[in-house]
């Protein structure tokens, strides 16, 4: 079992004429084929002006709600640049896509701020990000730019703001035998459009997800509610780590959200809020995957 | 991007958002001039540094001399902007080595009723932007929030409607404003709000917001910072930046299109991603080091970046040690290792350089590295990295 990502999604990709949506659709196609060799899983791509061409294999449509009529897309993958990304989310929202995944890094933040208030008319869809690496149900479906290959089909969920560092905490689980029911990249961006407790809901719910690894960074407080929604509603063991325990006030960390301003936002005071939630907190990053396997132990 | 508080009132002025008079002043005559031409019997000389505590804030060649005064002649603005100009202002938020002073604001002195906080930033819990106002002008916003939080009041709007006069009223009169400023605040209000949204502001402060004796509401300060990722769309922001203003080797970090943080330590750091960048800190420190900044090599990782990274961090002399870590996903392990050996004998390295690998193609990487014959030591995961580099330090 899985969240967000099943059998049943289809994937176009905004964007799929650039070099970078291109090379990742590519990517998605093979892990989709590898694993699910008889299923249709990437079905094509939308580049306006571009309608009715073919890219390496991929059919082309001009808008989003043709390609979902013509192949029966329900997800999309967005690759377009920060300048046109928030167009691109409302289009997918208003073409239906129930599941919606923006790459895209470097969107402006009040984009986001309209892209929100906008998709609240369209409580069907969900969008995942931007800035982020995307997700993965192993071995049944990649939507995003995450090495594939490292993952495995398990019962850990995934939920985090940085994509490098889940590769590395998907690699520590690997190391010790643990696969993943669904990784989720949200992304490092102020605005994005899941939050750590939309998620936690869905794994909670979740019977192929066991244990919850949440992996957050200094910057805001999603990682505080987090921590009291798990204190309320998760009976799931769950283990986090924060990245920035040592980065210094009022300077940026790469992430457009990730930093300590007004002295708010500090990794201390979320490690402090999901250790006094019950959570299994890691002190180290070598330590993610041994702390998930802490968690589960502490609840047997 | 943040600007200086005399750009972030020009472009104030221009939205409609009112501002006291005020003269910029290069030269002490300059500023002596400008006193006159503001005509009052006193004037506020202001210097313009991107740090706060100016008020308070001292300069290291004149320790009696503060960043912001009150003259009352035309000589006194002059012999006060003598000692300013071109001398290093140290307040709360420069740190020990200051700000070197270059510009001045002279401003009207007013007469004022009230001094009040307005501050403007995107919530991210609401995804709105939020203006908040407290009846503590002058005060640091923090502690008024840690001190007194029912002193602050709070008013989210709609990036598309804007700021509502209703908004503005409600904040108005929570903060016991007389008629006339309500008033004034109905039409202010929504104006800086607006500014906020029409040029992707991430952070507007004005502290203090004053309040004349006769109603008006002037922005006595103006604190603004600019949303980067929206700067595509507000080309003529960018001549307001000043590169002196900022650490030299992140500007070079950002021409480069990598994400420099220069920090205290001794351990260099170049890894692949942001959140990965910032565990490699906390992983340093962790086992007894001190990292020497933040670097985020992006996804690419070619042989330019990674070369041009290797500058920046061994530019720190404070740096005795360099720990490489990265997870090759999409981008290989090999190719990487290419990169680096590349880039190892072109910068030419004297300090220990220890490397962690982990991803696609490790293993002929791991090779690669052995084979290469220079000094670099190979770590097998993130905590035998964190040691080695340690204990490098030692050696």
């Amino acid at each position: 079992m899985s969240i967000l990502v099943d059998r049943e999604t289809k994937i176009i990709t905004q964007g799929i004429t650039g070099k970078v949506g291109l090379f990742h659709s590519q990517q998605c196609r093979a892990y989709a084929l590898e694993h699910r060799p008889k299923d249709q899983v990437m079905v094509g791509g939308v580049t306006p002006g571009k309608g009715g061409t073919e890219i390496d294999g991929f059919p082309v449509f001009n808008s989003v709600a043709e390609a979902a009529k013509k192949t029966g897309a329900n997800t999309s993958l967005i690759f377009v640049p920060p300048v046109a990304c928030a167009d691109a989310i409302m289009e997918a929202a208003d073409a239906g896509m129930r599941l919606i995944v923006a790459i895209t890094e470097g969107v402006p933040v009040l984009d986001m701020a309209r892209v929100k208030r906008f998709l609240e008319g369209y409580p069907k869809s969900r969008l995942i990000g931007p800035n982020c690496p995307g997700i993965i149900t192993p071995e049944v479906a990649k939507i995003g730019i995450m090495p594939g290959y490292i993952h495995k089909a398990g019962t850990v969920g995934l939920i985090s703001k940085s994509g490098t560092l889940t590769y590395e905490a998907t690699w520590q689980l690997g190391r010790i035998g643990m696969g993943q029911s669904t990784a989720v990249g949200i992304g490092g961006d102020p605005i994005i459009g899941t939050k750590y407790i939309d998620l936690l809901k869905m794994f909670q719910d979740d019977p192929g997800t066991e244990a919850i690894l949440l992996i957050g960074e200094i910057g805001g407080n999603a990682e505080i509610e987090a921590a009291a929604y798990i204190k309320e509603h998760v009976t799931k063991p769950c283990a986090a780590f924060i990245a920035g325990q040592t980065a210094p006030p009022g300077k940026r960390m790469g992430h457009a959200g990730a930093i300590i301003s007004g002295g708010a936002g500090t990794a201390e005071e979320k490690m402090a809020a999901l250790r006094a939630a019950g959570v299994e907190v890691a002190p180290s990053p070598a330590d993610m995957g041994e702390a998930v396997k802490r968690a589960i132990a502490k609840r047997k | 991007m943040k600007i200086h508080e005399y750009q972030a009132k020009a472009l104030f002025a221009k939205a409609g958002v009112a501002i006291p008079q005020g003269i910029v002043a290069k030269t002490a005559e300059e500023a002596a001039a400008a006193f006159k031409t503001l005509g009052g019997s006193i004037a506020v000389v202001k210097s313009q540094v991107h740090a706060g505590g100016r008020g308070k804030g001292t300069f290291k060649e004149h320790p009696e001399q503060r960043g912001v005064v009150l003259v009352k002649s035309a000589d006194d603005a002059k012999a006060n902007a003598a000692r300013m100009l071109g001398s290093t202002l140290v307040t709360i938020q420069t740190g020990a080595e200051g700000k070197q002073v270059s510009t001045l604001l002279v401003e009207q002195g007013l007469q004022i009723e009230r001094e009040l906080y307005l501050g403007i930033v995107v919530d991210r819990e609401t995804g709105l932007p939020c203006v908040m106002m407290s009846s503590e002008g002058g005060m640091n916003i923090e502690d008024v929030a840690h001190d007194t939080p029912e002193k602050i009041f709070r008013e989210h709007f709609d990036v598309s409607l804007g700021f509502q006069p209703f908004q503005a009223r409600k904040l108005a009169y929570a903060l016991g404003l007389s008629d006339e400023a309500v008033k004034f605040a109905q039409s202010f209000l929504p104006k800086i709000a607006k500014f906020f949204v029409d040029r992707d502001c991430s952070m507007v402060e004005i502290n203090p917001l004053v309040v004349t004796k006769d109603g008006q509401l002037l922005a006595l300060d103006g604190k603004v910072t600019f949303d980067d990722n929206a700067a595509f769309r507000h080309k003529d922001l960018a001549e307001l930046r000043d590169l002196t203003e900022e650490e030299p080797t992140e500007v070079q970090a950002q021409a480069a299109g990598l994400s420099y943080v220069k920090l205290d330590g001794n351990i260099g750091c170049l890894v692949n991603g942001a959140g990965l960048a910032m565990s490699t800190m906390d992983l340093i420190k962790f086992h007894g080091g001190e990292p020497a900044n933040f670097l985020d090599v992006g996804g690419g990782a070619d042989v330019k970046q990674v070369t041009e990274a290797f500058r920046i961090i061994l530019a720190d002399k404070n740096v005795k040690a360099v720990l490489v870590n990265i997870f090759g996903g999409i981008m290989k392990c090999d190719t990487i290792v290419t990169a680096l050996l590349s880039a190892y004998d072109t910068v030419g390295f004297t300090v220990p350089l220890v490397v962690r690998l982990e991803g696609t193609n490790v293993e002929l990487a791991r090779q690669m590295l052995k084979d290469s014959g220079k000094k670099i030591t190979s770590a097998s995961d993130l905590t035998d990295a964190a040691q080695k580099v340690v204990a490098s330090l030692k050696a």
